[in-house]
């Protein structure tokens, strides 16, 4: 009886580690989401698909390094991550210069309306250019810890978890004090709280909102990249998937609030490895995005959000 | 006399059907405090947006003359360089501060061009390199001079919304005052002031003008207005009906006519238009 109960305190404890994982890769492409959106009020649909080309630059770079004959691995990942980043971010800039920006002061519809365009742009680009079937990665940080073992279920870490889980925790806590502590931060909350007050007290509006879009990219490709890692193969189409629940993890949270975001992610990623672990996998977003349903019926504005409340 | 800092020349601006300011023509000029006065739906407000690029006007030009000699077509000028290049800073009469930011945040972010004029220099910035430290420790000392001087110096780390009526209007000034203007261009900052209040603000407004930033002033608390302004200009329906010291002003049978009411019922279509 004791061992029974045990087995099942270990299979949980196995979910929320995988779904504790899977939660900070939705949070971190759920901040570029939440952020687009509290500075210019309209959804980046393109968002999902800068992760997924963040996720094949990765690929790309670790595979030119590897054929250059590179076999340390961090120096291979760190090389290989920043020049994602910086072409990525360069991706951000560019569909916001010129997909949202001339559409700024058009009806509200018309950037939500180019920017499904663009994700529909992005995701063929890739398709076309890289091909449709999956491309797959041999593990870079294999093997892991168990960490106990109860009646020959062994709870599992393994050390690619604990990457997912520092990196992400660092970029968090580094992007919270951009945002917080910075004068480019100060200027993005100033265009997120007043755009036109911010630009009659000088603040170049226009830049600060395509820093926010690259900001987004390089979040979204660092995500991109720990996703390739974790799962081993990507295809044009992740960027939709993980797009999708990334946005739901945004408005889960509240949309425009930042820890909401994060929260938001993790929610989410919980759900999904619950709901697999102990109900059906093929029913997994259904029941992720039930508990959307459910939470934006009792809490309109998400977890964290602010109800708007207009002066009159 | 020198040049004026600011010459509004043939201003007009329409709104469809609806002509707001026409052919307006007036000058500010340094170092002095200018009011704008008349009734309500005068087209005040109007000429405010039209000066700080909130609206584009129909016609008319809007030069800024700096005394070292650049000068600006305010007209034309993108939003953010008439506060950058220009030096033009206003605020409103619905106060329009960053609430959720800190009182001391509000005025950091005024100095944002200082702080961060390009991206590389964010980009230091962000990593404490390329002499931010210091910028930065001036910026706060600025900040700092600024909340003595609106008697805020106590509430610097409190949210500006939590603020009372009286206490964010001096600090929207003071936000203003932090971008360095050479004109601030104040809508109504004495409304819903006490007597009290509206001293405090007349003895800010003349220490401003007394540090070498020039005043023009939206204002229908004529004590205010009598006490502080060098120069008057009053509109009324879109016009300029006269314009001089504020004791010819007063004077002025035209200016008497417009405020003990003739043509009120004229007025709603532009009340509409200013609370717009």
């Amino acid at each position: 009886m004791q061992t029974k109960a045990g087995v099942l305190v270990a299979y949980a404890l196995q979910q929320l580690i995988n779904g504790v994982t899977l939660g900070m890769i939705y949070g971190l492409i759920a901040v570029g989401y939440t952020m687009v959106y509290g500075i210019i009020g309209m959804i980046n649909f393109a968002h999902g698909d800068v992760f997924m080309i963040g996720a094949f630059l990765s690929l790309i770079g670790l595979t030119l390094l590897a054929g250059f004959g590179m076999t340390s691995v961090p120096l291979a990942l760190a090389i290989s991550l920043a020049a994602a980043c910086a072409i990525a971010a360069l991706y951000g800039w560019t569909v916001e210069r010129i997909a949202y920006r001339p559409l700024r002061g058009s009806f509200r519809l018309a950037p939500l309306i180019s920017a499904i365009g663009m994700s529909i742009v992005l995701q063929n680009f890739v398709q076309v250019s890289q091909g449709a079937r999956d491309l797959n990665l041999q593990p870079l940080i294999p093997g892991g810890m168990a960490i106990f073992e109860e009646n020959g279920f062994v709870v599992q870490l393994s050390w690619m978890q604990v990457v997912i889980s520092i990196v992400t925790l660092a970029l968090l806590a580094v992007f919270t004090w951009l945002v917080t502590k910075t004068p480019l931060g100060r200027a993005m909350r100033a265009c997120e709280q007043d755009l036109k007050m911010a630009s009659l007290l000088g603040i170049d509006t226009d830049r600060t909102i395509s820093l926010t879009f690259v900001i987004g990219a390089i979040l979204a490709t660092v995500a991109g990249m720990l996703f390739l890692l974790y799962y081993g193969s990507i295809n044009f189409f992740i960027g939709f998937s993980a797009g999708v629940k990334a946005f739901t993890a945004a408005v889960l949270g509240g949309i425009g609030s930042l820890p909401g975001a994060v929260l938001g992610g993790l929610a989410i990623g919980l759900i999904e490895s619950f709901w697999s672990g102990y109900a059906s996998v093929p029913y997994k977003n259904v029941a992720a995005f039930s508990v959307l349903v459910i939470v934006l019926i009792f809490m309109p504005s998400g977890l964290l959000g602010r109800s708007d409340v207009e002066k009159v | 006399m020198t040049a004026p800092l600011l010459s509004v020349e043939h201003l007009t601006m329409r709104f469809g059907g609806l002509t707001a300011v026409s052919a307006l023509s007036f000058a500010a000029r340094a170092n002095q405090i200018t009011a704008v006065i008349g009734p309500n739906g005068a087209g005040k407000t109007t000429v405010f947006n039209c000066i700080t690029g909130f609206y584009r006007p129909t016609s008319g030009t809007i030069q800024l003359h700096h005394p070292e000699g650049s000068s600006y077509a305010l007209q034309s000028l993108a939003g953010h360089l008439i506060a950058r290049r220009a030096k033009v800073a206003r605020t409103f009469q619905n106060i329009r501060l960053f609430a959720g930011m800190t009182v001391l945040e509000n005025l950091m972010v005024a100095q944002h061009n200082t702080l961060m004029p390009n991206v590389v220099s964010g980009l230091l910035a962000v990593f404490g390199l390329g002499g931010y430290r210091h910028t930065q420790k001036l910026a706060i000392e600025k900040a700092t001079t600024w909340l003595e001087a609106v008697g805020l110096i106590g509430r610097a780390d409190d949210p500006a919304g939590s603020l009372p009526y009286g206490q964010q209007r001096r600090l929207e000034i003071a936000r203003a005052m932090c971008t360095d203007p050479a004109l601030l261009c104040l809508d109504e900052p004495a409304a819903g002031l006490n007597p009290r209040e509206s001293d405090e603000l007349s003895e800010l407004l003349i220490r401003i003008r007394g540090g070498g930033c020039s005043i023009l002033l939206i204002e229908h608390d004529m004590g205010v207005v009598m006490r502080i302004s060098d120069h008057v200009v009053v509109l009324d329906h879109g016009k300029k009906i006269s314009d001089g010291t504020p004791a010819e002003v007063r004077a002025d049978p035209k200016v008497i006519a417009a405020y003990l009411g003739e043509g009120d019922e004229d007025e709603t279509p532009a009340d509409a238009e200013e609370a717009a």
